[in-house]
């Protein structure tokens, strides 16, 4: 489902210098449907940005990023929006979303952006809320005021209210009390059960182990160490 | 319902498009093709061309070079070299224009309900009936209440202002919205509720929309695409989380790393 080959990226800081910084090289990556992998490796070695990557908010310098039947890196803005609307979601550590929309609307929103009509796509929502415990009357109100925990909760129930074919998540269990990131990692697994690929970042060790087919230290594709 | 199905050819086919003031660049060589339900934001700061290009791109100034391609019925007509009275037309039934400031794009001596009702009347519409009820249905949309209808805009606040300058707009449901810092000069709080309710109506109408801001939060939340203008030239274009997050250029580095976090 996810298949990267020989990528590179490099940051230019054309205000500082012009200096080049190459922060990838060479990395290579398969992930199957109903498979999930984990990257590893030091803070600062490249996960996020891999992650990045693969969602196209980051260009590549060079190489393939095959999701499904699109390459990320040669495909135009219209394609990847397509890819990322049907086909691949991503869970990022914080939630962004216009401020004064409903928590239950911006569960919906990926939704209805698929053509779900709002009465099914609202229940929907809905369950995915009250199974990750945010309390009922908060459902009508902007995420923005909420705690870091509800959050990424909320930002949870929206990655997870579509059914991607692939998924990307970024320390989906990170400020998560027990018995909420036992609700998160037995969500992935259903989305490993309906043949989702999954990549994503656990600091978790227990979660990776329960979750995590392979794991991928992205330190093998750090540009110091191939050369 | 709503048709779903996407149309499989582009709105606007722009290229080549220049405009000069004399010697100095209004905005040069712009390309881009624009497609059903996109929506494009152009940034840049005071005097980068962005909002020459807009005024280009609507009509409402004349390009010295250059193509705008709007699809009309599958023909992809140039509304550069059509005639005044057609684009006059287009601009009444197929384009809407949103003003940075509301006195630009209302009539402030006319009544709400009369702002909204002259727009349909502009394409046909006769029967006072009709008319008051699309008004008032309107201005319930853009959150404006019902008893205000018999109102000037000149009794309003700044934001309900903007928001009766869009319902305005949108009520002959046009596929093509241009806007000029729709939300600049309000307050953040207003912004926001303004921002949500464009979101919703060109996701509900399948708008197209060309959103000019130097706001790059604004672009962030409404726009899909990016176009990033310096001194009259395109320097920089790509999905907007990509422009933003990963700048490829010099000036749109600075931009983004120019802006206080919040």
């Amino acid at each position: 489902m996810i298949q990267i080959e020989n990528l590179s990226k490099t940051f230019t800081l054309h205000n500082q210098g012009s200096a080049v910084i190459p922060v990838i090289r060479g990395a290579e990556l398969q992930v199957a449907p109903g498979e999930c992998i984990a990257l590893t490796g030091a803070s600062g070695a490249g996960k996020s940005t891999l992650m990045r990557m693969i969602y196209g908010n980051y260009l590549a310098a060079s190489g393939r990023i095959m999701v499904g039947d699109v390459d990320v890196v040669a495909a135009d803005p219209r394609a990847i929006l397509t890819l990322r609307r049907y086909t691949l979601g991503y869970v990022s550590q914080f939630l962004r979303v216009v401020p004064r929309v409903a928590t239950r609307d911006v569960v919906a929103e990926p939704l209805l952006a698929t053509g779900s009509d709002l009465v099914a796509a609202r229940a929907r929502a809905e369950a995915l809320l009250a199974r990750l415990n945010i309390p009922q009357r908060l459902w009508s109100l902007s995420p923005t005021t909420f705690s870091g925990g509800e959050q990424q909760r909320v930002n949870i129930a929206r990655g997870f209210a579509y059914g991607y074919p692939a998924l990307l998540l970024d320390e989906p269990t990170a400020s998560l009390d027990a018995q909420n990131r036992d609700t998160v990692l037995q969500m992935i697994e259903e989305a490993k059960a309906r043949g989702a690929a999954i990549i994503g970042i656990f600091h978790d060790e227990a979660a990776r182990a329960r979750l995590c087919d392979r794991e991928v230290d992205v330190t093998g594709f750090s540009p110091e160490q191939a050369a | 319902m709503k048709d779903m199905s996407p149309i499989d050819r582009p709105l606007l086919q722009v290229a080549g498009l220049s405009k000069y003031y004399g010697a100095r660049i209004g905005c040069e060589a712009v390309g881009f093709e624009l497609w059903p339900g996109e929506v494009m934001g152009i940034v840049g700061e005071s005097g980068s061309g962005k909002t020459t290009l807009l005024n280009c791109l609507a009509g409402q100034l004349a390009p010295d070079a250059g193509q705008v391609l709007f699809d009309l019925d599958g023909i992809a007509t140039d509304t550069v070299t059509m005639s005044e009275p057609e684009r006059r037309r287009l601009a009444r039934t197929d384009w809407a224009f949103v003003h940075q400031h509301a006195a630009d794009g209302l009539r402030m001596n006319v009544s709400a309900g009369g702002n909204v009702g002259e727009r349909l009347m502009a394409i046909g519409a006769r029967r006072y009936g009709d008319i008051r009820t699309q008004a008032l249905d309107w201005l319930g949309r853009v959150e404006i209440s019902g008893d205000r209808i018999d109102d000037r805009p000149t009794a309003f606040s700044g934001g309900m202002r903007q928001r009766l300058q869009i319902a305005r707009n949108l009520v002959t449901g046009p596929r093509l919205v241009f806007m000029d810092e729709p939300t600049g000069g309000l307050d953040v709080s207003v912004q926001a509720r303004l921002l949500d309710l464009m979101r919703g109506l060109v996701r509900e109408m399948g708008l197209s929309a060309i959103i000019v801001t130097h706001d790059l939060a604004v672009v962030r939340l409404l726009a899909d695409r990016l176009m990033v203008m310096k001194d009259g030239q395109v320097v920089e274009t790509g999905l907007t989380d990509q422009v933003l997050d990963d700048p490829q250029h010099g000036y749109t580095q600075l931009l983004v790393s120019s802006v206080l976090q919040v």
